[in-house]
């Protein structure tokens, strides 16, 4: 008994936050990656971005619920994902026509790109203010639980209770399937392939008849995709607010560089990473010891950081990545 | 005899314009920062209590009363200094009505008020540390100290049976001093607190604050946080993941957004806020009413008492003079003396004009500790199904 009251209270305070949590990071750092790997660089507009992206998407939401559109069980924001793609792809088509291509034709070094990218960051932060302001929005509707704590404790009786938000649930399905969507893109179809080439040797592709610009609008549209797709993930899961996809913007490249920049599975790897990392050292494991081990009382709560440290766990994991692997856990190319 | 009857008369003139003068009365607010939406309605409560003395022409012989106002940020202390320096320096106001949080108030009181002794009332700095600071008999305030409610909160849930509790607070003076009050109180009565921790506003996420929290466990869990911020997040974390069942609200969640967010999820779960009961509360809010403002603003009520003692004080002491009436404030607030309830003001400027003492009760049922704070009413409510029902006042 006292086992499975461990397992669950395991799973309840880590495994299930964890698991959300790092399928949103595993998205953006997708985006971020394959940002990374086609149009080399590090693309710190991303948050922004994502924040944008999601902005639309509640717009579309409400209007839909004020059509009277619902999707029962399911939040009525999947349903207005589409136009949030569609919103946030023109947006990132004519901010890679009016900035980023003017450098592209000069060939700029890397970090000129980056450095653009920060401009475009500040941008989209105001115009996403400008859209929805700056207060904290929640726009999930539909069922709250899969399984809710007292219901669980009522069919088991133990003292431990365990939670399953429905979006927890639907953002790791949402995850696998767009994952393998994505890997089943770029392995499978001409596209995909053009983009591979292009990002393994741009002069080679050009020569072999690959239009750059046309691989270049492919690459935004699809890291547009992604970038709606983990925003919206986040923005049910937890709640909107634009400043805090500014501060998701470190564990996201923390991931994507652990993982391997420029490789998909190592961002998918470098997420889950991450997010386990956070939870497990900001989490006091006092009540699971008591469970496993009775009799053992420790003096505090056995939690290694406080809970205010969680963004140092991200530093941390990335700075030991730079020192004794810079190309991360999966072989990306080098920072 | 004619000549004389005009020099007479002449005389009579000067001697009453040499008497009577322009008090300018200063209201230090953040009107911009976390709590810009209180600040105009205590600004209003404020100008109400000025206009009613004005109104009477009774204060000093026939002064008149001009407000000047500036904005202390609420949370910058460098900005509410350099704010109260101009109204005391610059503009020569006789008194502060203000600051509105702590933090600043502390500052500009230290800092300024005290060096070139102006009375400073606060209506809503609620910090413990304004109980103990040093402040030459200049410093007054008209809302209960943070460390009363500790103790409220503290015996109601003795009195439900509570013997241990987890606490968060916010991450600034308020919730801090709030939570180490309560504490305190708590402990002092048989409770045991299991972890005292912050939570930071403006997170998506609290899940991982609350894992700490339920680690730890407890019958309850207070939460000393705003209820438009990281307070209601603690709340929401700690419901979907089933490790608290019971809260304690005290006045920064207490209210009906909470109502709003929650519904029957809370139900079992009670709270306080400072809230006075009884006639000057209803007189204010209809005299708020007709001048075109809402009373029930949150401390509102308090600013209108906060301009109306200095008022009353200056007219007790017969002087504008901060030094002087700053004796008397404590005076017209507390008995002996005829009780004062707003809108009544000219009717205890009389009183005092010929001599008369006042008891000042006005909009919060004012009553002053022997420190200059109000020793505060606190409202106990409780939430059942799905609704906040007030269960009576301590």
């Amino acid at each position: 008994m006292d086992i499975l009251n461990a397992l669950v209270a395991f799973l309840n305070f880590v495994f299930i936050p964890a698991a959300a949590y790092g399928a949103q990071l595993a998205l953006g750092a997708l985006g971020v990656t394959l940002i990374y790997g086609i149009l080399r660089f590090s693309n710190f507009a991303h948050g922004d971005t994502m924040a944008f992206g999601t902005a639309i998407t509640i717009i579309a939401t409400w209007g839909l619920q004020s059509l009277g559109v619902s999707l029962g069980p399911l939040p009525t924001a999947l349903l207005a994902l589409p136009i949030g793609i569609a919103g946030t792809a023109l947006l990132v088509l004519a901010t890679d026509r009016v900035v980023y291509r003017f450098y592209r034709v000069q060939k700029a070094a890397p970090i000129i790109f980056v450095m653009a990218s920060v401009g475009v960051m500040f941008v989209m932060n105001g115009l996403t203010r400008l859209l929805i302001g700056v207060d904290e929005q929640r726009f999930d509707d539909g069922a709250r639980f899969l399984i809710a704590v007292r219901d669980f404790r009522e069919w088991t009786g133990l003292a431990e209770g365990l939670a399953l938000r429905s979006t927890q649930a639907l953002t790791v399905i949402v995850t696998v399937i767009v994952c393998a969507a994505l890997f089943w893109f770029l392995n499978r179809t001409k596209g995909g392939k053009a983009m591979r080439a292009y990002s393994d040797n741009e002069d080679l592709a050009l020569l072999s008849g690959i239009d750059p610009e046309k691989v270049v609008r492919m690459t935004w549209i699809i890291a547009a995709a992604l970038m709606t797709i983990a925003g919206v993930l986040y923005g049910l899961d937890k709640s909107f607010r634009p400043f805090n996809y500014f501060q998701i913007l470190l564990p996201i490249f923390a991931a994507a560089i652990v993982g391997g920049l420029g490789n998909p599975i190592g961002a998918i790897a470098g997420g889950f990473l991450v997010a386990f990392s956070e939870v497990a050292v900001t989490y006091p494991w006092v009540k699971i010891a008591g469970y496993l081990a009775p009799g053992w009382e420790p003096g505090g709560l056995l939690q290694l950081l406080g809970t205010e440290y969680k963004f140092a766990v991200s530093f941390v994991i990335l700075i030991v990545v730079l020192l004794f692997r810079p190309t991360g856990l999966f072989r990306g190319k080098s920072v | 005899m004619k000549k004389l009857l005009l020099a007479t008369a002449a005389g009579a003139l000067l001697a009453g314009a040499a008497a009577a003068e322009e008090i300018k009365l200063g209201i230090s607010l953040g009107y911009t920062g976390p709590l810009e939406s209180m600040a105009p309605g205590m600004e209003a409560g404020a100008q109400l209590a000025i206009k009613e003395v004005n109104d009477s022409k009774l204060l000093l012989d026939g002064s008149t009363v001009t407000a000047v106002t500036g904005d202390s940020t609420c949370i910058d202390a460098a900005a509410a200094t350099a704010t109260v320096t101009r109204l005391i320096t610059a503009e020569g106001v006789k008194g502060i009505m203000g600051g509105q949080c702590s933090g600043e108030t502390i500052a500009s009181l230290q800092n300024v008020a005290l060096a070139n002794g102006v009375v400073m009332v606060s209506p809503s700095a609620t910090s413990p540390a304004l109980t103990t600071i040093e402040d030459n008999g200049l410093f007054f305030r008209t809302a209960p100290s943070d460390a009363r409610q500790g103790e409220v909160m503290a015996t109601i849930m003795r009195e439900k049976g509570i013997e241990s509790a987890a606490v968060t607070y916010t991450n600034n003076d308020y919730g801090k001093g709030l939570a180490d009050s309560f504490v305190a109180a708590f402990e002092a009565q048989g409770g045991k607190v299991t972890v005292n921790a912050a939570h930071d506003d403006g997170k998506a996420d609290y899940s991982a604050e609350v894992a700490a929290l339920a680690a730890a466990g407890g019958d309850a869990l207070v939460v000393a946080g705003y209820v438009d911020q990281g307070g209601s997040g603690v709340v929401r974390a700690a419901l979907d993941t089933g490790a608290f069942d019971t809260f304690v609200f005290p006045d920064g969640m207490v209210g009906q957004a909470l109502v709003d967010n929650f519904g029957e999820e809370i139900n079992g779960s009670f709270g306080q806020n400072p809230a006075a009961e009884g006639e000057g509360r209803e007189k204010f809010l209809e005299m708020a009413k007709t001048a075109g403002f809402d009373g029930t603003s949150a401390y509102s009520a308090e600013a209108y008492d906060a301009a109306a003692l200095i008022l009353l004080g200056m007219a007790a002491a017969k002087s504008s003079d901060p030094n002087v009436y700053k004796n008397s404030i404590m005076d017209v607030a507390n008995e002996p003396g005829e009780k004062i309830l707003p809108g009544e003001l000219g009717k205890a400027l009389e009183i005092l004009n010929n001599g008369g003492d006042v008891d000042y009760v006005g909009a919060a049922a004012v009553e002053m500790t022997d420190v200059g704070e109000t020793a505060g009413v606190y409202r106990e409510v409780s939430f059942d199904n799905g609704e906040m029902t007030v269960v009576g006042y301590r």
